[in-house]
């Protein structure tokens, strides 16, 4: 149905928009540029901040002009003196409001509510200052998330964030009036209620209210102590967002030359995350092949379908909130990180003749989950701490900086064997839909012999940023061993972003499906939109970095995991068979039901 | 200027046995145009402050296409210094039933709602039984339409109408952002016609008297009478129905006591007048418009504490979402007690009432523009007794 056309006017400037677009829509086609601070793309309107206020003629009462539909006839201006001078009263307040303690913050350089202070100038404070005291302390309970309310405006993103997005409803507004704030169920500590720690509203703060827990300086403690021999993996998402920033524009690849900063920072061994997410790919997908046996076969009715991934610890987390009763149906292999973390403290510390005591591994993840994960009690297989700090993309940007280092004039250099070795599969686990892609080009090629039937392996159904994503492949032609899933038909599911995982999940619990494979990310656009990577965000940059992972993976010269000599190598050295003895101690993991409140 | 004398009237409160049934099965056969066209006629507007045409409202719900309306009776009598929503519902609740029914009638609606303030839960007992009944009447007039009662929790701004229905349905009460309103999207996204306690016991007598009667009296602007709830520094304070359109020196002569200073018309949110200029103020929409709030402040009281007091108030009661009113509130607030300290110099003020300027037009509901009514009011006036 094709839309009505609205005339109106913005500052004297004629121009027709489509029925229902907001002034602030409109105005930008004229790039006239409104202040915002309660709007984000990916969010509902708020219209709480008042920062985007114009004049519509003949109206009593200035508009916001992100909450305001054109209207026919409108005339619209966006900087007259009611309008500037609201604006700047508007930002006034909040700074009386806001620890303007810029120097010290996280986010000084990247705070909305700070270039727009600089923009109207308000540096004499004509008003008196209104922040609560009991703000100043911040929360630092979390192993991922530091919540400072004396940094908070009140523009309620993060809740909207979490609530729309993620469906986690963490974070809420308390109280009125003056007491107004930004707090959690019952005003528990972040590490008491029900967050996953995805970090997603860390992306969406327009102010420094809600960082990262930073562990620069522990790393850098680290590679200074002569007696630690340190190894860093690179998680999937990380080289196709640092650039971000680091000046590049969203998409652009900066692989090799993450690696030689990394080098030039001073890990011993640059290794890549990569690889284990392929180890993945053959755990994961055997663990599929294995319990669609038994499902199918020994008809085992403790043995839970569908089976869903496990790589993302927000949904982890999540899952172990909200539906403990399916925890079943979640794959028992461990993250990537976790993977790599285990394997890298035996199997490789024997390799490079290094006690595991002495090996320190860093991980360099575009989530702020990642640092809880590390610190749970079951990921200690190899004896010691598995992974011991993550770094998020952001973190890793800053490193860089400190260490003086000019990016752009570096030269592109590869990862460090072994464990450095990846393959395309690998790579676009970084977006959502990469892990079901990755491992349908496994499995289906071990269940039948033959490539999985999409052009150049592509299986664009499960790409893409729709929240559920579904797809069916018919199995034919099976090998002997499988000829029980002759003629099968293979009903998979993606989800990303917690509310989308929510709804998959529902329809799961009362029985509306009948998928046998559900990929669920916790962030939106899988791990390339994760709490760790660069701000801002906004469906366009999450689509801009998906395509630069794609093309990745287009062109690697081997693009399936079970194709990872290294990955082959390790199981015929040390793990012996997918899902094996020595996998099962290492490579997998169990999980607990934690209380709803 | 047209003026009227003070006169008391008993329109309201008029409580004839079965006035109620008579004027409900008298009116549910008639063409519902024509009811419209009759309150458009009377002058009806809006009693809860600001001032919209009832039959406006009506018709404006009446028009929108969808199947489900609802009608909602706004009993979250919050305004500081008024009090008469609480004696109607006391003394003639099947009036407000029955404007409620009525409206229903008009605008296409099978459920009708009141929201009633949560200081107000010692009349929910009576309330109910009262309206358990009129449920039951209803049926028998074969009139597929319900009442029901809803409870808020006790926010001043959950008599805005928006954060009223964001109340009831659960959420926050928070202020929506306008348009749409409510007449096209309220209650749960549907068009919703929202009146005050004593708007709908008006439509009920003005179906019963017609027209006529009602705006026979006020003035052209005002039409009609109105309950006002009087306080404060008068040897008489209480709930009086008085037709539109007086001098507030006719109304100080009757109710002050002798020794008024001031009046705040339309509680804490509205207008602080002056002795001086009592003999230029009439009390309708021409002139000062009010709720029904009237407070009598003799020359005993210190202006600057009921200035604070106010914003106190609102500080409190400001939902906290936008900047102008959460922000605004605290500095005008913490401005005057700056400036009575010495802490700030007097031209501070002029800062403030600039403030209270931006709030007034960049604030998201009426709380926050309105309370640069009380403080410019009571600033201007009584500047001296804000400074020393």
């Amino acid at each position: 149905m094709s839309k009505y056309m609205v005339n109106l006017k913005i500052n004297n400037v004629p121009l027709a928009v489509e029925e229902g677009t907001t002034i602030l829509e409109a105005a930008k086609t004229l790039n006239f540029k409104i202040p915002t601070l309660c709007n984000h793309p990916d969010l509902t309107v708020a219209g709480n901040c008042r920062v985007c206020v114009v004049e519509v003629k003949g109206a009593r009462l200035l508009s916001a002009s992100c909450a305001t539909p054109v209207s026919e006839g409108m005339e619209v201006f966006t900087n007259s003196e009611k309008v500037r001078t609201s604006r700047k009263h508007i930002v006034e307040l909040l700074l009386s409001e806001h620890n303007s303690d810029c120097t010290k913050c996280k986010k000084n350089g990247n705070c909305e509510l700070q270039s727009l202070a600089l923009e109207y100038r308000v540096g004499d404070h004509t008003f008196l200052s209104v922040l609560k005291p009991k703000d100043l302390l911040p929360d630092l309970s979390s192993p991922s998330i530091v919540r400072d309310n004396s940094k908070c405006i009140r523009c309620q993103r993060c809740v909207r964030t979490c609530t729309e997005l993620q469906g986690v409803n963490a974070l809420c507004v308390a109280y009125k009036g003056d007491h107004q704030t930004i707090s959690t169920f019952m005003n528990k500590p972040m590490n008491e209620v029900v967050c996953t720690n995805c970090g997603q509203c860390i992306n969406r703060c327009p102010t420094g209210a809600l960082t990262e827990k930073n562990s620069v300086d522990f790393v850098w403690d680290a590679l200074y102590n002569q007696n630690k021999f340190v190894v860093v993996q690179t998680a999937p998402a990380v080289r196709i967002a640092l650039g971000e920033e680091l000046g590049y524009d969203p998409g652009e690849r900066v692989t090799g030359k993450m690696v030689a900063a990394l080098r030039k920072i001073g890990f011993n061994k640059v290794l890549d995350t990569d690889f284990t997410a392929d180890l993945t790919i053959l755990e994961e997908g055997f663990e599929l092949l294995n319990r669609l046996k038994s499902v199918l076969v020994d008809q085992d009715e403790t043995v839970k379908l569908p089976m869903m991934t496990s790589c993302s610890p927000g949904w982890i987390k999540f899952i172990e909130h909200i539906y403990p009763e399916m925890l079943g149906n979640l794959s028992t292999c461990k993250s990537p990180q976790q993977m790599f973390g285990a394997l890298a403290k035996t199997y490789y510390a024997e390799k490079v003749n290094v006690k595991a005591q002495d090996m320190i591994v860093v991980s360099i993840m575009p989530c702020t989950a990642k640092k809880f994960e590390c610190d749970r009690p079951e990921m200690r297989d190899s004896g010691f701490k598995d992974v011991d700090f993550v770094l998020t993309t952001r973190e890793l940007a800053l490193m860089i900086k400190q260490a003086g280092i000019d990016f752009r004039s570096l030269e592109p250099e590869a990862y460090d064997s072994i464990l450095g070795e990846s393959t395309g599969a690998g790579v676009i686990f970084g977006a959502t839909g990469g892990v079901m892609e990755a491992a349908l080009r496994t499995a289906y090629e071990v269940v039948t012999g033959r490539e999985v039937p999409f052009t150049n392996l592509e299986i664009k159904p499960v790409r893409g940023m729709e929240g559920v994503k579904e797809a069916s492949i018919k199995i034919k032609n099976v090998k002997p061993e499988f000829a029980h899933l002759e003629g099968v038909e293979l009903n998979v599911a993606v989800a990303h972003g917690l509310s989308n995982a929510r709804k998959v999940m529902d329809d799961v619990r009362d029985g509306k499906t009948n998928y046998h494979f559900i990929e669920v990310m916790g962030c939106p656009g899988g791990c390339l939109g994760g709490g760790g990577q660069p701000i801002p965000t906004s469906e366009e940059i999450r689509k801009k970095r998906a395509e630069a992972i794609y093309d990745e993976d287009h062109n690697m010269k081997l693009r399936k995991s079970h194709e990872n000599p290294e990955v082959t190598a390790l199981y015929e050295e040390f793990l012996g068979v997918p899902n094996g003895h020595k996998s099962h101690d290492l490579l997998h993991t169990h999980y607990k039901a934690r209380i709803r409140y | 200027m047209e003026t009227k004398k003070l006169k008391k009237v008993d329109i309201i409160f008029e409580n004839e046995q079965g006035l109620s049934m008579a004027v409900l099965e008298k009116t549910l056969k008639r063409n519902p145009d024509d009811i419209i066209l009759d309150l458009i006629d009377s002058g009806l507007k809006g009693r809860g402050g600001a001032g919209f045409p009832t039959g406006l409202k009506w018709k404006f719900t009446k028009n929108e296409e969808n199947p489900v309306k609802y009608v909602i009776c706004n009993a979250d009598e919050g305004e500081p210094g008024t009090f008469k929503d609480r004696e109607i519902i006391e003394r003639v609740p099947e009036k407000i039933f029955t404007g409620i029914a009525i409206c229903g009638y008009v605008i296409g609606a099978k459920e009708g709602y009141i929201y009633i303030r949560g200081e107000y839960n010692f009349l929910l007992k009576n309330l109910n039984v009262k309206l358990q009944e009129f449920n039951e009447k209803l049926k028998k007039l074969h009139f597929d339409f319900k009442i029901y009662l809803r409870s808020g929790s006790g926010a001043y701004v959950c008599g805005e109408e928006s954060a009223l229905f964001e109340s009831m349905e659960g959420f926050r009460g928070e202020p929506r952002n306008k348009p749409p309103y409510p007449t096209v999207a309220g209650y749960n996204s549907k068009p919703t016609a929202i009146n005050n306690v004593e708007t709908l016991v008006y439509t009920t007598m003005i179906c019963h008297m017609g027209p006529e009667k009602f705006k026979a009296l006020g003035t052209t602007d005002s039409r009609g009478s109105k309950v006002f709830s009087v306080s404060g520094d008068t040897p008489i304070p209480g709930i009086y129905e008085l037709e539109l359109g007086m001098p507030l020196h006719d109304f100080v002569e009757d109710f002050g006591d002798g020794d008024t200073k001031a009046v705040q018309i339309g509680g804490a949110s509205g207008f602080c007048v002056t002795r001086k200029k009592f003999n230029d103020t009439i009390i309708g929409f021409e002139g000062i418009p009010t709720g029904g709030s009237m407070m009598i402040f003799n020359s005993s009281r210190s202006m600057y504490n009921v200035l604070h007091d106010y914003l106190e108030f609102f500080c409190e009661e400001s939902c906290g979402q936008c900047t102008p009113c959460r922000i605004g509130c605290q500095q005008l607030l913490k401005g005057i007690e700056a400036v009575k300290r010495g802490e700030r110099p007097p031209s501070y003020l002029e800062d403030l009432k600039k403030l209270t300027a931006t709030m007034k037009i960049a604030a998201k509901c009426g709380l926050g523009q309105s309370v640069g009514n009380p403080f410019n009011s009571i600033v201007d006036n009584f500047r001296e007794e804000i400074i020393y």
